[in-house]
């Protein structure tokens, strides 16, 4: 079933006067329980890309539908909310709230959604089973390596049981070694749950684990294939 | 959660925000301090007032106290006493002949009042006799006529000592001007050197033979209650059974005390609204780092749904948060420091003259309600409130592709 659609998509940023196009003229279109890499060298749009999907940036001209609904039509409180309900992020860096647990942050959002107490925990201790880090619950991030908060990161964005994930680059601070663990990880969990995964990577032995790899250059899609296992 | 959340980032950067607990716990300290001592000093000058000078409320003839005519007496005054004994609420009453006189020695002279008092009433509502030392004679105990108890700034001025004679001139009630010699038998001293100057006493009966004024005449009357917080309610009752005398509580008979006593409070607010601005500036200072030092954070949190209102109010959590606990250092610090002195009096000897040239003791036992300390947090949650609006609409003016981008 086809969830999010984009219809001649394009982002121009304008600076100094010079004028950047970082999507361009971009159709495609994601199915539930996808497990879809965006790659292409730096610069080539894919933040720009999954940003516009996940609604944190507006597009300069183009369609974004998600779940039937037209994120242009949306108010920027009513994106605010589209985001909590529907898009769990991972980001490069920075997703975890230094002060709070491995735990406290992955029930965050449920918090911002008013989930009931015994329904976090739960949901909480089962994730922190699912990514491997039981025993970590009461860490802070600091205290937790790259790849572990990645993982905290992950779990965090599936706790509230969003439509997809967006990870914009999720490996590009860990290890080779770490990084496979969490995309395998991701791979795990998109199989047995049937959980939508979009990610973006240039790291080509992340990129081999994705069934669908979309291939940007200068914005635009370069390839779209989808790989047979 | 966000309550939780806001408390835990203050504490991100311990000695930035021990910095501004530390500042906010000075600056309320030094606040409430000085405003401690300021209402100890209007309590103590109030209650030596009270109980030393004009007592809780006077009754005169209605055109007396602008008059100071010798014939202006109370009319009925025995009937007056005797309804105002009655009264549960009244704890003395004291009857006086009062005449402005010239007080004169060899030394010089001087403009007096005479209080015609009888001792025994007098004792038990301005209790002068508690502030004649030891060495410096009795309150009319010696049983001989015509002796004057008088202040020891006038004493000192007129060269007086125990047992030398003072000339009192005045107009009697013919006209006449009549001399009187009357010999000290006691020096007092209050806290009040000009009420010492001014005010002297001798026996009812002996004024009035000089003055020419029959035994049961009178021009005032002073009242003294139980409990100070019914003068409203006794003074209304006595103008309500005397309509034909003039009743007055102490808040009219000294109208600068009365608006000092109204207005302590008002005192106490004007200084910490003042203190509390300029923390402002250091509250809002560091609530902004910290919103900047975040961005990225706070761009994440707004990327994953956390509303701006919900952002609001982390921010202003965090500044209320912040204000609190120095103010709660400052209130931790004032409390035993105002209820040491308090109890065991706060000495400013050094200005001990200054200070009693104007009414005032040298020893101030400073004061503080809960009230003013309830008013204070009250006072601080909205400081905080209008300095977190700075900080959190920079909080919100972020776009969170822009603070995520600056990964
Ligand atoms: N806020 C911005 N202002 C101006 N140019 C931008 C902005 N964000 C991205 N770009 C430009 O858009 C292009 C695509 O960037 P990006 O989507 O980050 O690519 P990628 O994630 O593949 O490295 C780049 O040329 C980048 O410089
Ligand atoms: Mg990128």
């Amino acid at each position: 079933m086809e969830i999010i659609s984009l219809k001649n998509l394009t982002k121009t940023y304008r600076e100094d006067s010079i004028e950047v196009t970082a999507v361009s003229d971009i159709t495609l279109s994601f199915a539930e329980g996808e497990f879809t890499a965006i790659v292409g060298p730096s610069g080539s749009g894919k933040t720009t890309l999954l940003n516009l999907i996940g609604g944190l940036d507006a597009p300069t001209s183009g369609e974004i539908v998600v779940n039937g609904t037209n994120l242009a039509r949306l108010s920027s409180s009513q994106l605010t909310d589209f985001r909590l309900w529907n898009v769990g992020f991972v980001f490069q860096a920075y997703n975890l709230i230094p002060v709070l647990t491995a735990r406290e942050n992955i029930e965050f959002i449920m918090h911002l959604q008013n989930k009931p107490v015994h329904e976090r925990r739960k949901r909480a201790s089962e994730l922190l089973q699912a990514v491997g880090l039981a025993d970590r619950a009461k860490s802070r991030p600091s205290k937790l390596s790259g790849g572990q908060q990645q993982r905290v990161a992950v779990a965090r964005a599936l706790a509230p049981r969003p439509r997809f994930i967006l990870a914009d680059e999720p490996t590009a601070n860990l290890d080779s070694h770490s990084a496979e663990n969490l995309l395998e990880m991701m791979e795990k969990l998109n199989r047995e749950e049937n959980i939508t995964f979009i990610f973006s990577t240039h790291d080509p032995r992340v990129m081999k684990k994705a069934r669908r790899i979309i291939t940007l250059e200068d914005g635009k899609v370069l390839r779209d294939e989808q790989m047979h296992k | 959660m966000i309550l939780s959340l806001a408390w835990k980032n203050i504490w991100r950067n311990k000695p930035r925000s021990l910095i501004v607990v530390f500042a906010v716990a000075v600056g309320l300290f030094g606040g409430l301090f000085s405003s401690a001592i300021f209402i100890g000093m209007v309590d103590q000058r109030l209650s030596d007032a009270i109980r030393n000078e004009v007592s809780n409320l006077q009754i005169h003839h209605p055109g007396f106290l602008s008059n100071r005519e010798i014939a202006d007496t109370i009319p009925g005054a025995q009937n007056v006493l005797r309804q105002l004994r009655k009264d549960p609420r009244i704890k003395a009453v004291s009857e006086r002949i009062k005449i402005i006189a010239m007080a004169s020695t060899a030394s010089g002279g001087a403009g007096v009042k005479i209080n015609g008092v009888r001792p025994e009433n007098e004792m038990k509502v301005t209790a002068l006799q508690m502030k004649i030392a030891d060495t410096s004679g009795s309150w009319f105990t010696s049983g001989r006529k015509n002796t004057i108890v008088v202040g020891q700034k006038l004493a000192e001025k007129l060269k007086l000592k125990l047992r030398s004679r003072v000339i009192l001139s005045f107009q009697s009630v013919n006209g006449d001007i009549v001399y009187g010699a009357f010999r000290v038998e006691g020096i007092y001293k209050t806290y009040n050197t000009s009420f010492d100057e001014t005010n002297v006493f001798v026996r009812n009966d002996d004024l009035a033979a000089l003055a020419g004024l029959q035994s049961q005449q009178f021009h005032e009357i002073l009242v003294s209650l139980y409990n100070d917080n019914t003068t409203d309610q006794v003074v209304d009752s006595v103008r309500n059974t005397f309509p034909h005398l003039e009743t007055m509580g102490w808040k009219e008979l000294m109208p600068d005390l009365g608006l000092m006593a109204e207005y302590t409070n008002a005192w106490l607010y004007i200084i910490l609204v003042i203190i509390l601005l300029a923390l402002s500036f250091g509250i809002i200072n560091t609530m902004m780092m910290a919103v900047l030092e975040r961005t990225r954070e706070i761009g994440m949190l707004r990327a994953v749904g956390m509303s701006g209102k919900k952002v609001f109010l982390m921010i202003m959590s965090e500044t209320t948060f912040l204000s609190l606990t120095g103010t709660l250092a400052g209130i931790i610090i004032t409390v035993p420091v105002v209820h040491y002195f308090q109890l065991h009096g706060l000495n400013v000897l050094m200005f001990a003259k200054g200070f009693e040239d104007i009414g005032f003791a040298a020893m101030i036992y400073p004061r503080l309600d809960a009230d003013s300390y309830a008013g204070l947090i009250a006072l601080v949650m909205l400081a905080a409130l209008l300095s977190s609006v700075g900080p959190s609409r920079r909080a919100l003016r972020l776009r969170p592709v822009e603070a995520i981008r600056t990964l």
